[in-house]
């Protein structure tokens, strides 16, 4: 079994291999290797490595219900906040890169496209997670109030991982993959959480 | 778009410049460069640059063969560059079927030697709203028409890809149901910038690319640009095409480029031409309103996109 203070030391390492990819795309984005689209392509692997970190904290979340795997939850917070980057990436290079701050545009587009619609949403639901994940933050609001908020990741990784389906033309199965690992994930929790105290009554 | 016959390459000279390709090709090899292509290109300026739009430069050879929609070689965009090694190009036939005077089997090297190549510089617009620019070589579609020799009852043509599972591994995937079908109407289908392309860059087609004989009808969507085409079919009524038939709200059957009807899911405003930083604004019909606007005269295009 792992140990919390064991997890804790190789915390650095899990940070710069999660880091580390942003960096490379972002150095082939800039040396020409991405592609011959390279905007859509560094978009795109922004957009889907935010999806597959949201995935995974909803996944820590679950298993560390189990002591064995308890000393995970070290790292959600972290994990969380890096999906939270890597959407805030995507996002950004959706407004300069793609667009070039053509803001009427851009308004329009959230707007008029259900997609953009979505994810913007998603990402709009998950800033106020971001702004209190620090420690302090959690004993200013005390932790019913905290807890009620983070509940927004529920709705955040749907309307994400729907915003993925909606946008690919037709190899749908990648992104139905991660609706349905979403689906389960929450509905794990949510019997887990809520039905079973019930029972238990 | 403006082609002079002077500026039509005699097929004489098309099939030594292929020569010269492959030798050049066949040097690079041996020399682990791939300078062949630039020295083809480089001899072709001059009928490019001539035919190119004032705001317009080409692609090169390399982003046009590696950013391909190409689905029976794979769904992402270098899939098709990447797996479509296997596949056999030659010897290649078309059939050619349905309500015409002279149903064949076409043997492409023999009809190859009827035709006259031409070079032909298009805008080639996505339905995804990326472009690009494309030096292609090939012939009016309207040549093999009148080897076919219609009856009146022919209103429209199907085309269809090959169905090779073996050599196109895409299509062991039900990604989109196989074969591949296309449709124009045959007036959409007689017009001169209306052509079958055989290569581009003075270079046979490439797999990724639609090997070794494909359609480009530069006004419309890309998609309608059937590749690898294996059989020709005229028909009396609007034929299925693939992604129509997959997604009707969203594909039409003419998918003539026009900024002003959307794709429900995004904006068909403007474009990234490939290479260019900056979004470009979408040309009604890709910028050949002139040449092909009274094929739509009096057709509500938002209701026939």
């Amino acid at each position: 079994m792992i140990s919390s203070q064991l997890f804790k030391k190789i915390k650095p390492l899990i940070f710069f291999v999660i880091f580390l990819p942003s960096l490379i795309w972002c150095y082939q984005f800039i040396n020409g290797s991405l592609g011959v689209n390279p905007i859509e392509k560094l978009m795109d692997n922004m957009g889907e490595m935010a999806l597959r970190l949201i995935v995974l904290t909803l996944f820590i979340s679950s298993l560390s219900e189990f002591k064995k795997f308890r000393f995970l939850i070290e790292v959600r917070r972290m994990i969380g906040l890096f999906a939270f980057f890597y959407v805030s990436c995507h996002f950004l290079i959706y407004i300069v890169l793609d667009h070039f701050f053509n803001m009427t545009f851009i308004i329009k587009d959230i707007i008029k496209r259900p997609f953009i619609t979505f994810g913007f949403i998603s990402f709009i639901f998950l800033t106020p997670l971001a702004i209190t994940s620090p420690k302090i933050m959690l004993k200013k609001l005390g932790f019913k109030a905290w807890k009620k908020i983070h509940y927004l990741i529920y709705p955040a990784s749907i309307l994400s991982s729907v915003h993925f389906y909606m946008l690919v033309r037709a190899n749908k199965i990648e992104p139905a993959i991660y609706i349905f690992l979403i689906l389960v994930l929450l509905l794990y929790r949510l019997y887990y959480k809520i039905i079973l105290p019930q029972l238990a009554r | 778009m403006k082609i002079l016959p002077s500026e039509i390459t005699p097929y004489t000279n098309y099939l030594n410049r292929r020569k010269f390709i492959k030798s050049s090709i066949a040097t690079s090899l041996v020399l682990g460069t791939s300078t062949g292509l630039q020295a083809n290109h480089a001899s072709n300026q001059n009928i490019y640059d001539n035919q190119l739009d004032e705001n317009d430069s080409l692609n090169s050879f390399e982003e046009i063969t590696t950013y391909n929609n190409f689905y029976e070689f794979g769904m992402g965009k270098t899939d098709p560059a990447e797996n479509s090694g296997d596949f056999k190009p030659k010897p290649w036939s078309i059939s050619l079927e349905g309500l015409i005077n002279n149903p064949q089997v076409l043997d492409l090297e023999k009809l190859l030697q009827k035709v006259t190549i031409e070079d032909r510089v298009y805008r080639l617009r996505c339905v995804e709203a990326w472009s690009m620019v494309i030096p292609w070589q090939g012939f009016p579609l309207a040549e093999i028409i009148k080897i076919a020799d219609p009856l009146s009852s022919a209103k429209f043509i199907q085309f269809e890809t090959v169905f090779r599972p073996e050599e196109m591994p895409g299509q062991k995937r039900r990604s989109l149901p196989w074969p591949y079908v296309e449709g124009l109407r045959i007036d959409e289908a007689m017009h001169p910038l209306t052509i079958l392309s055989t290569g581009l860059y003075g270079h046979d087609l490439l797999n990724q690319s639609g090997a070794p004989l494909r359609l480009v009808v530069p006004w419309k969507y890309g998609f309608k640009s059937i590749k690898s085409i294996s059989s020709i079919r005229f028909v009396d009524k609007q034929p299925d095409a693939t992604w129509p038939m997959l997604a009707p709200s969203e594909y039409g059957f003419y998918s003539n480029v026009n900024n002003l009807v959307d794709h429900p899911r995004w904006s068909q405003g403007t474009e990234r031409r490939i290479g260019e930083f900056k979004r470009r604004k979408t040309m009604m019909y890709n910028g050949y309103e002139e040449d092909v606007s009274h094929l739509y005269k009096g057709m509500d295009l938002k209701k026939y996109y």
